[in-house]
């Protein structure tokens, strides 16, 4: 059995880890309400661009003849996967989900024969996927020196991708990232970039087609072409913007999960360890009253 | 009751307007447009300027910096890629986007240059507004 001293030290070290686990909760559950915010407030706009690329697409004069990060190039043989994680960890297993769901997708997409490139967001998702794809990574952005997400970050990473899509380097682009539900549950999900139709034909299964125009005819200033040619790469920055906002509150809602049950179970061990701690003193009290009773009963 | 046009106004940070109003003044790249309840479907692109939103006499102006506006039967949603209320507006880092604006069109040509120049003069005419 493990000496009083010992014992009361493991108690120290395991109340001490608990102060860090719950000042992490505490951290985690402030700027979780922030991140919400944040990604919920992005929503409207998304969606709205969402829906407004889906009118033009759909009231499109030339449907073949569109641009091609609207079509898509006529390929499918490279694909570029850009996957999101975050780039701290102690959040359960909010990168390992992301990264298994990438996985997953190399796996589907090498089966079918196709090439395969990795755009990595985050640090932890690069840890976990140099080790097995290390050659097929063509980029890796860490946002750690970001103090606060805004849309400038994914306008950039954007612009990247655009001018990779124009240089011909991939066919298809994806967007792997957490979806933030609520703060228990985060899935991982993978959504098309480029082409942006495919990404609209999926969205277009759950709901209706866009407002109905009454037949009424759009006017474009200055026309559809400007207009697209402006409005597809913003698509692409919003979703980017998007799902960083998302993967941010799904860390946070992750991590303060995370928290919450280490600090519930240091308590558990400290309850544990004290009970130990008391039973070892009273056997030791017992067993020095009897050494002290035998050796009076002895004289 | 007189028809209402419903008016959304939402960069990618928030949503800074939703509701009903009157009428609706945007800076389009090609002129301003008036958009009033019943307006035909238009896309339009937007330059740096301000919106005006009108409802029950009142008149509320909004900076926009580029983005676009999207006219459909249900009503009018603005999708600027900054948007604050005019109020917010800060001169001094106004003053900053405009040099940097001014050294961003010394390295464009084309297209480019002209939605730079357009986004200059926005800029200055707010300041200057």
């Amino acid at each position: 059995m493990a000496s009083l001293k010992e014992l009361k030290n493991r108690i120290g070290s395991v109340k001490n880890t608990q102060k860090i686990t719950r000042a992490m909760q505490m951290v985690a559950a402030a700027k979780l309400r922030k991140a919400q915010d944040a990604a919920e407030k992005s929503r409207p706009y998304s969606d709205r661009l969402g829906g407004i690329i889906r009118n033009l697409a759909s009231s499109m004069t030339d449907a073949a003849g569109g641009p091609e990060l609207l079509v898509g190039n006529g390929k499918s043989d490279t694909v570029m996967l850009v996957v999101a994680t975050a780039d701290r960890g102690l959040c359960g297993g909010f990168n390992t989900n992301i990264v298994r769901k990438a996985r997953e997708e190399i796996v589907a997409l090498e089966k079918s024969g196709k090439k395969v490139k990795l755009f990595l967001i985050g640090k932890k998702g690069y840890d976990q996927l140099k080790r097995l794809y290390e050659d097929q990574i063509v980029e890796f952005i860490s946002l750690k020196e970001e103090r606060s997400l805004h849309a400038g970050i994914a306008q950039d990473i954007g612009a990247k991708i655009t001018a990779m899509f124009e240089a011909g380097e991939f066919d298809i682009c994806k967007l792997i990232f957490s979806e933030f539900e609520n703060v228990m549950t985060q899935t991982a999900v993978a959504k098309t970039l480029i082409p942006a139709m495919a990404d609209l034909d999926e969205a277009a299964e759950e709901e209706t087609s866009g407002p109905d125009l009454n037949g009424a005819i759009y006017t474009y200033e200055p026309d559809e072409a400007g207009i697209l040619r402006v409005l597809l790469p913003r698509n692409i920055n919003t979703q980017i913007f998007t799902a960083l906002l998302e993967n941010q509150a799904g860390e946070m809602g992750s991590k303060m999960t995370a928290m919450d049950n280490a600090t519930r179970n240091a308590g558990e061990m400290i309850d544990k360890l004290t009970l130990t701690f008391n039973r070892t003193r009273q056997a030791q009290i017992t067993s020095e009253l009897i050494e002290i009773i035998s050796g009076a009963e002895a004289l | 009751m007189a028809d209402k046009l419903n008016f959304s106004l939402v960069s990618p940070e928030a949503e800074l307007f939703a509701g009903e109003v009157d009428q609706v003044d945007i800076p389009g790249t090609e002129g301003n447009v008036g958009v009033l309840p019943n307006h035909s479907p238009l896309m339009a692109a937007i330059r740096t300027g301000a919106i005006t939103v009108y409802n029950e006499g009142t008149e509320t102006q909004y900076f926009v910096q580029g983005g676009f506006a999207d006219v459909t039967p249900d009503g009018l949603t603005v999708l600027a890629e900054k948007a604050m209320p005019m109020a917010d507006v800060n001169a001094d880092s106004l003053k900053a986007d405009i040099a940097a604006a001014e050294a961003a069109l010394d390295g464009l040509e084309g297209e480019a240059a002209l939605a730079m120049q357009q986004n200059l003069d926005g800029l200055r005419a707010v300041v200057s507004g």
